[in-house]
């Protein structure tokens, strides 16, 4: 393989993995504190919806990322007051919440389907840019690539060097003890839940504004499942989620620059069942791995009603 | 997941239809689509036939669809239309072929229509557009147009109306120009920018400076036209996601065919049949031939021309498989079976069908 194309591979594997990865973080956060959010698949293309929309009208990319945040949070916001608020199921209330999210945001990006914007621009430093075959691969992607770097090293350090993500992991494995040591477990809950509402609109932005830069329903395509497949993937570690984006991500885009080229043949079936296949095996290494059992925060998925 | 997902959305939607099933002396017209009507591709151009219907009928019918039902799971979406007191019922993609069969035996009063398939029943009608007759004209342009000799094709699902579209473009390609190579991904889905504009990239990697599309979504188009290559759209115009990449795009339209079919419904005429019409009859247009020279555009032309009055026929003999054995002797046709029904590469393409 010629260094051009090994280096556009590559490029295109990091790309592809970036939306992942950032829903993923978020989902990962909102999972250790004991909140399963199905619904990053419908806040992500309401995010997709909004950012383009956004982006269009103020011709601002940032704009665009940040409307795509904020409507990831208002659909959050809306998952957060049934499942803290009224202690419902967690499981229906984040299908619902998928629904709901593909529903609207057909609906808010009715006007803007077949317009097209320019993408994201891309990191430019002379000289570090321009170095031969690392120099685009490290310094020349657009900032939602170092924004989702950025993410996964933020919510690794607070999740094991802070009080307060100490306190989030304890709220996500034992809420009831959680409760009785004083600690706001709804609040945390609710802050959690919005933080990844946040980050499944800015996964979703990052499809509409950068990766391929126009709006179309459904063109989320299923990323919000795989980034859920994702964090039980990486075992609730940020680090994880990053390896295992480039994994989901990799294997698609190696397939289609494989059969491009005219190389060895795998399937395309096979490719598009890959991540599943690949989460339930690290599923059965983990749980034989771990003697203890599960890794997954012992209280995932659980309503939490305060007794007192 | 997500298909489950999709079912259920599918399932609340045509819940709400039921609600809706007041009126019952109007006819009640039914559209399940394979994506989502704004996708500006497939199921976007089956919807404009469906608009093009309340226009022209206004009262006298009233028509509801469901879209993004995920073909493998479909049976229960078009059976709820049909429950829902559908008395004809549109079923656009090959996948529901089975799925509307089976519900079509449960429901012998309401009649079904079925695109791109290929069985019928005394309810089930088919109908399909020789999207091919495009794929030939697109042939010739890129044969003419290519510097590298070398074509990018993205392709969904290697289902006989995909593959009819890479050999009618071979087949046109190699009466201009026998020594284009076609590069073929399959990227398994109709529908899904991001991956398909991967494989646009891939594509135009390995030296393709033309890209063929038989997806749904115009990223393929965009990924041309931001590295300065050129491209041809699918379904639908493309022509804004690619003002210096596009050269044409081979667009469907169903308008004339649902008027016609309602009318006979209303009228009391309805019969099954398969209806399988091209340029002649106005299912497949050819979207304003732009970025050409004036001899290629004549080309492109003539060759439309040709093909809708008849004197041209795409897969006309000597048509030779990819192994160099002889399918269709100089002279002749090959028959319209044939083509509905093909799972094999004219010679010249190296690919191999998928199973």
């Amino acid at each position: 393989m010629n260094p051009d194309i090994l280096q556009l591979v590559l490029f295109t594997i990091v790309t592809a993995a970036t939306p992942l990865l950032i829903a993923a973080i978020g989902e990962l956060v909102v999972e250790r504190a004991g909140v399963l959010n199905l619904g990053v698949e419908g806040m992500m293309i309401v995010g997709a919806a909004v950012g383009f929309a956004a982006g269009y009208a103020s011709n601002s990319i940032l704009v665009g990322a940040l409307a795509g945040m904020a409507a990831g949070m208002a659909l959050s916001l809306l998952f957060a007051l049934l499942v803290v608020g009224l202690a419902t199921n967690q499981v229906a209330s984040g299908l619902a919440l998928t629904i709901f999210g593909l529903g609207v945001s057909g609906l808010a990006g009715a006007g803007f389907v077949g317009l097209k914007r320019e993408a994201a621009s891309h990191l430019f430093i002379p000289g570090l840019s321009d170095l031969p075959f690392v120099g685009k691969l490290i310094f020349g992607h657009d900032f939602f690539v170092y924004g989702g770097l950025g993410l996964t090293a933020a919510a690794w350090w607070f999740l094991t060097r802070t009080r307060a993500g100490l306190t989030l992991r304890a709220i996500g494995d034992n809420h009831v003890s959680a409760h009785s040591l004083g600690l706001p477990v709804r609040r945390y809950r609710v802050l959690a839940i919005l933080f990844g509402g946040a980050c499944a609109g800015l996964a979703g932005a990052y499809l509409s504004l950068a990766y391929t830069p126009f709006w179309t329903p459904g063109m989320t395509a299923g990323r919000g499942w795989i980034a859920l497949a994702l964090v039980v993937f990486s075992s609730w570690r940020p680090w994880r989620a990053l390896a295992g984006a480039l994994l989901f991500g990799g294997a698609t885009t190696l397939q289609l620059h494989a059969q491009a080229a005219g190389g060895f043949r795998v399937p395309a079936q096979f490719m598009s069942a890959l991540p599943y296949i690949v989460t339930i095996l690290a599923l059965i290494v983990l749980s034989v791995w771990d003697r203890r059992g599960t890794t997954a925060p012992a209280a995932l998925g659980k309503p939490f009603v305060p007794d007192r | 997941m997500r298909k489950l997902v999709m079912a259920a959305a599918a399932l609340a939607a045509s819940l709400a239809l039921g609600a809706t099933a007041i009126a019952q002396e109007k006819l009640k017209v039914g559209f399940i689509y394979v994506g989502p009507v704004g996708d500006f591709g497939w199921s976007y151009q089956h919807d404009q036939g469906r608009l093009a219907l309340e226009k022209k009928f206004g009262a006298k019918i009233e028509t509801s669809y469901l879209e993004n039902v995920p073909e493998n799971d479909s049976e229960r979406s078009i059976e709820q239309l049909a429950r829902s007191g559908h008395k004809l019922i549109f079923t656009t993609s090959f996948g529901f072929m089975e799925p509307t069969l089976k519900v079509a035996k449960k429901f012998p009063d309401v009649k079904f229509e079925h695109a791109t398939g290929f069985k019928q029943a005394p309810n089930v009608a088919t109908y399909a557009a020789k999207f091919h007759e495009g794929r030939y004209i697109i042939g010739q342009i890129a044969g003419k147009m290519t510097k590298t000799n070398t074509v990018g094709y993205i392709v969904s699902f290697p289902i006989p109306e995909v593959i009819a579209g890479i050999n009618a473009f071979m087949l046109g390609a190699q009466s201009v120009n026998p020594n284009l190579k076609v590069k073929i991904v399959w990227v398994n889905t109709w529908f899904d920018p991001g991956k398909e504009a991967d494989a646009a990239k891939a594509l135009l990697a390995q030296g393709a400076d033309i890209l063929v599309q038989h997806t749904d979504s115009a990223a393929a188009m965009q990924e041309a036209e931001k590295a300065g290559k050129h491209a041809f759209g699918q379904a639908s115009d493309m022509i804004k996601f690619g003002p210096k990449a596009q050269y044409t795009s081979i667009v469907d339209d169903w308008s004339a065919y649902y008027i016609g079919r309602v009318q006979a419904a209303l009228d009391g005429t309805w019969k099954s049949g398969d209806v399988w019409g091209g340029l002649a009859q106005d299912m497949v247009h050819m979207a304003a031939y732009t970025n050409l020279p004036d001899d290629v555009k004549k080309m492109a032309e003539e060759t439309q021309a040709a093909i809708k009055s008849g004197k041209l026929n795409p897969f006309k003999g000597p048509i030779l498989k990819q192994d160099g054995t002889e399918v269709v002797k100089a002279g002749e046709n090959l028959a319209d079976k044939d083509i509905l029904s093909m799972n094999w590469y004219v010679k010249g393409v190296d690919d191999k069908i998928p199973q």
